[in-house]
């Protein structure tokens, strides 16, 4: 190991770093807005919602993000309505799809939380939000969901720190963020400790960091005494 | 499209069968290893337990394909340079390691969370009946802790069989890599790549039964209460 490789790896893989976080943060984003429909889709009391809902987190729990992330990118342009289609600016780009099939994939496993997390609400609350005549809507916004998401909150900052991790794929499809930044790096010197050691501890401390916001956050959003 | 599918279906076995090797391979090397260091992490000293400690929060911090990078490309070097010659690691032996290195950080976590969740009277009371402290743990507390780990091996095993298609990143011909080799050749991602995920999603369907199966079959004892 040298210092030298240390340094030019370090200075190849902070190029890198910007498009990690890019990633990372859409893709979350893009996860937790799906999350949202999803998982009231699971509680439903429509079958169909019910059945199409577990459809597509059965699909996407079931299969590696990876293979999700090669239908999208490569599997879909094959597609002519696609291709011409104003979606295709998005599909042709391996970033656009990379956050897109993370974001989706995420999705999936926050909606099972969150649906779980409706679930085992007590009942006494519904009856007495009904009791108090509160439509749908209001029971949803104001008694369901902030409980729900109060309860769940642990899993959605782990759930960054997860989709942080899966963001290293989208150098499986080309994009040079930090571990395809590093790659590259490695097939110029044939010196892969160096690079691979600078992403991991950048990884690391990235992860750390993201864990330290997470418990501050949930600190202020506990309800105290409870 | 089907056509394609078909000329190619035996080629996409082939590969799945790599898969369960990589992924079945991995689950019982991890299992291994983390059933010997779950016990130190209960009950070894705070040395021990400190350095499993460093070591799961490690591996949770890492992506999992930088820890396959890092085996597939760094094993090479390492090992050459050990040797003093040319030694080339494959992706299989890089594939299995790095994911049990990554499964056993997480298992250690699921095995000892069972084992100290096992009531303390249980120790108390087989010792007390004069067995040896081996056997104790052997014979009364080994097989309730591991109906307790149950749910979180079942769980892992399907998170290994998953990212074993990150082996596929180093060169190995598994079922995702295959996929592309026939997705490439026949200009046709799509029906490949969902072929792909259809056969993942029926091996964890698969699996995902067998352990409700086995679950329900192992924790009679609690129904019957």
């Amino acid at each position: 190991m040298s210092y030298d490789l240390l340094t030019s790896a370090a200075f190849a893989i902070q190029k890198g770093l910007l498009l990690t976080l890019t990633i990372t943060f859409s893709s979350f984003f893009l996860g937790q807005i799906l999350t949202l429909p999803v998982a009231i889709a699971l509680v439903s009391r429509s079958w169909w919602l019910r059945s199409i809902a577990k459809f597509y987190t059965f699909c996407l729990r079931g299969s590696p993000l990876l293979v999700q992330l090669f239908v999208v990118y490569y599997g879909l342009g094959q597609i002519d309505a696609i291709r011409h289609s104003v979606f295709w600016p998005i599909v042709r780009s391996a970033t656009y799809c990379s956050i897109f099939a993370i974001g989706i994939n995420s999705a999936a496993y926050c909606a099972e939380v969150l649906a779980g997390a409706i679930r085992n609400l007590p009942k006494g609350q519904w009856e007495a939000s009904d009791s108090l005549g509160l439509s749908r809507f209001a029971r949803l916004s104001k008694i369901t969901l902030p409980q729900a998401y109060r309860a769940i909150f642990p899993s959605i900052s782990n759930e960054l720190i997860l989709v942080m991790k899966s963001s290293t794929l989208a150098s499986a499809v080309t994009v040079v963020e930090m571990t395809g930044a590093a790659r590259i790096f490695v097939a110029k010197s044939y010196a892969p400790f160096e690079p691979f050691l600078i992403v991991g501890l950048a990884y690391l401390t990235i992860g750390a960091a993201l864990g330290f916001l997470g418990k501050r956050i949930e600190r202020r959003l506990m309800i105290p005494a409870r | 499209m089907l056509a394609a599918l078909f000329r190619y279906s035996s080629q996409l076995l082939d590969g799945l069968a790599i898969t369960l090797v990589v992924a079945v391979a991995s689950f019982i090397t991890s299992f291994a290893a983390a059933i010997i260091l779950a016990p130190i992490a209960a009950y070894g000293s705070p040395v021990l337990q400190r350095s499993i400690a460093i070591y799961v929060g490690l591996i949770r911090g890492l992506p999992e394909l930088v820890v396959i990078l890092l085996i597939f490309y760094g094993g090479t070097v390492l090992l050459s340079g050990a040797f003093g010659e040319y030694v080339e690691v494959d992706a299989l032996t890089a594939g299995i390691v790095a994911l049990s290195v990554v499964a056993a950080a997480y298992l250690v976590e699921t095995l000892r969370g069972a084992l100290l969740s096992v009531p303390p009277g249980q120790w108390e009371g087989a010792l007390s009946l004069g067995i040896r402290k081996r056997r104790v743990f052997l014979s009364v507390i080994l097989p309730q802790m591991m109906i307790r780990a149950l749910p979180g091996l079942g769980n892992q095993w399907l998170i290994t069989l998953k990212d074993s298609a990150l082996v596929s990143v180093v060169g190995l011909e598994e079922l995702m890599r295959k996929s592309g080799i026939a997705a490439g050749a026949t200009h046709q991602p799509l029906a490949f790549y969902l072929a792909a995920a259809g056969l993942y999603i029926s091996v964890t369907a698969f699996s995902t039964l067998i352990g409700k199966a086995f679950d329900a079959r192992l924790s009679i004892h609690q129904t019957e209460r």
